[in-house]
């Protein structure tokens, strides 16, 4: 009598022993894995922590004027927008005056890496999508996975294999940022208007100058929310790896939660809001631009 | 006789996961509910033949649904058939390889479409230099065709506008543009003009036909509009479900509709309007030898009946003659068969 409560009470499951075994055999061949290929692995990855910390150092030596002077003229050229770009003036002069400058120069190359290398393979990725319904259904599930699970998680075996430092964060935030970039690659392309095809067809267009002169044009608009969504997620991103080791201004975050320093959290939130808000509506105004065609205005 | 510049032989389409298998039952008298409802197959066309006489403008004609687009569309196989012959200037278009396929579309076919399908990212030039781009041709000389064909659709001064800034009429003239700056022998035009109002429609239809007598490509021309296809067509193709229901000139069907369909369709032509006087005529043996000693009026072979009825009902003449521009006598017409005409 008393076993069977138990039997509903309590979830059978495996012995403990053998659940101990599984977790113990899995890490250690992981790690035999890591140990025996970890160095070559490393070396693979050597290019692109160059191309990061050539961003990094330029960013951070360049003076700060001409930084802002920068992206003030990329944010007027794409919203011929005057209070935006005082806007951004305001904002970039608070974060550097408050001494983030350096910081928010760290995290701004960080997730200018992150979205060129996230642009780099998802584009691709989401033509080849677009183009084979096999691809589709092979690479949909693969992209629901990685979207739900808890970006924490997949710290993990990135951490096991690389170690602490630039790259596995890079990795990580890269993998996290770049669904939306494929998907909405993808979804942009097949969007385009069956008739427009076939148009292009009619006139004896190969799949390349169909792509290249209708698809890909086509689907800019849907492509640059993409670009968008990847700038934010990889924004959001930029805390979570600062702990393994990404600086930044996502390290002081982290190190204000573990300190328990209120203002120091607040202060570099906020500036991880307004590099959020500038990459955002610059983003979304290139983005804007390159419809021009669709209104009716003339132009 | 002029040749054939297209010949459509026994053209099989049925859409669905295993259509060749169902030929046999088509052929076997299965219609197109009875397919859809036992087979879960969608007939769409239905053991077609027809010829297309070179610089003709054939109209095929049919209700949504009649397989005519469907038709068209296997011209330049942009949909691949389940069994038949397309055959243009002699040659199998089904059974050309993928490449030969891009080279016969970019050089012998162009197509203007019902929504237009231009590149809305484009410019007027751009589109109508498209498919020059595609033939990589030398892109000088694609602006100088492509302006050449702008300024004959009347849209000089239009060519750096985006196609969302023109209105409809004017859309479709970059895409009859479009289409005639390739130089194709052969114009597919789907319902070209039916998304259009009706007086940009006329327009157009004046534009085709005054072009087609300069050009005198081969065209085929897609309608569900019995008038358009009466004022366009040299000859006309009626498909009902898929079917070949009627084919033949223009007056002929409209004169002796060979099935009901055809007879509903015709019933409401406004045939004054349609006939020319050259299509009703008689000749002289079948006139009494009273009638063509008395007096007859003049009326102009080219002439369409709502032109001379006005002065016929006036002058009250026994018998009409029918003559050239040069005022020599074609044939005859009595006012008996006029008015049985137009009486129906």
């Amino acid at each position: 009598m008393a076993k069977e409560t138990n039997f509903l009470t309590e979830f059978p499951t495996l012995p403990v022993e053998l659940i101990r075994a599984f977790k113990k055999t899995t890490d250690a061949s992981y790690k035999a894995f890591s140990r025996e290929y970890g160095d070559y692995i490393e070396s693979f990855f050597n290019p692109l922590l160059k191309f990061l910390v050539f961003w990094e150092k330029l960013l951070v030596s360049t003076p700060w004027p001409v930084i802002i002077g920068i992206v003030c003229a990329f944010a007027f050229y794409g919203t011929r927008s005057y209070k935006i770009v005082i806007g951004i003036i305001i904002s970039f002069f608070f974060v550097g005056y408050m001494g983030m400058w350096g910081d928010m120069m760290e995290s701004m190359g960080f997730i200018i890496v992150a979205t060129i290398m996230a642009i780099a393979f998802g584009i691709p990725l989401g033509i080849w999508m677009a183009k084979s319904n096999r691809a589709q259904a092979i690479i949909t599930p693969i992209l629901d996975f990685m979207q739900t699970l808890p970006p924490f998680v997949y710290l993990i075996p990135v951490v096991m294999l690389l170690g602490i430092g630039k790259i596995p964060g890079l990795i990580s935030v890269i993998v996290y940022a770049i669904p939306p970039m494929i998907r909405l690659t993808n979804l942009g392309i097949r969007e385009v208007d069956h008739e427009i095809l076939e148009a292009a067809d009619s006139f004896g267009a190969t799949p390349w100058q169909k792509l290249t002169q209708v698809q890909f044009p086509l689907a800019l608009p849907t492509i640059f929310a993409g670009v968008n969504q990847t700038i934010m997620m990889a924004l959001a991103m930029v805390i979570i790896a600062s702990m393994i080791g990404v600086k930044g201004l996502g390290q002081e975050v982290l190190r204000a939660i573990t300190n328990q320093y209120f203002t120091l959290g607040m202060l570099n939130g906020l500036a991880i809001v307004i590099l959020a808000i500038v990459f955002d509506r610059i983003s979304q105004a290139y983005g804007k631009r390159i419809q021009k065609h669709r209104s009716g205005d003339a132009i | 006789m002029l040749s054939n510049k297209i010949e459509i032989k026994n053209l099989y389409k049925i859409f669905g996961p295993n259509p060749s298998s169902l030929i046999e039952k088509v052929n076997n008298g299965v219609g197109k509910d009875e397919l859809l409802e036992e087979y879960r197959h969608v007939l769409g066309l239905n053991k077609i033949n027809l010829n297309i006489a070179d610089h003709s403008l054939q109209v095929i004609m049919g209700l949504s649904g009649s397989g005519k687009s469907t038709l068209i569309r296997h011209i330049n196989r942009l949909i691949e058939p389940t069994s038949g012959e397309m055959i243009v200037d002699g040659q199998d278009v089904l059974r050309l390889s993928q490449k030969e396929l891009l080279e016969f579309r970019k050089n012998k076919t162009a197509m203007v479409f019902q929504k237009f399908a231009l590149l809305p990212h484009k410019t007027v030039l751009e589109n109508v230099s498209f498919g020059l781009f595609i033939k990589q041709v030398d892109q000088g000389e694609a602006e100088k065709k492509s302006m050449h064909w702008i300024d004959r659709v009347g849209l000089l001064g239009y060519e750096h506008r985006y196609p969302q800034q023109l209105s409809g009429g004017m859309q479709q003239r970059v895409g009859l543009a479009r289409a005639l700056a390739n130089d194709p022998d052969i114009l597919l035009m789907d319902e070209a003009f039916s998304a259009l109002d009706p007086l940009i429609r006329k327009d157009m239809q004046d534009i085709l036909l005054e072009l087609q007598l300069e050009l005198k490509k081969t065209v085929v021309f897609i309608t569900h509009d019995l008038d358009e296809a009466l004022k366009l067509g040299d000859s006309i193709a009626i498909l009902k479900d898929g079917s070949m229901d009627q084919e033949g000139k223009a007056v002929d069907i409209l004169l002796d509709p060979k099935t009901e369909y055809v007879k509903k369709f015709v019933e409401d032509v406004n045939r004054s309007r349609v006939l020319k006087a050259k299509n009703i005529m008689q000749d002289s043996s079948q006139i009494s030898k009273e009638l063509l000693a008395g007096q007859t009026m003049k009326v102009k072979s080219e002439d369409v009946i709502e032109k001379f009825i006005d002065k016929v009902v006036i002058e009250k003449p026994n018998l009409l003659e029918v003559t050239d521009k040069n005022g020599l006598s074609l044939g005859y017409l009595t006012s008996e068969r006029l008015s049985q005409i137009l009486r129906k």
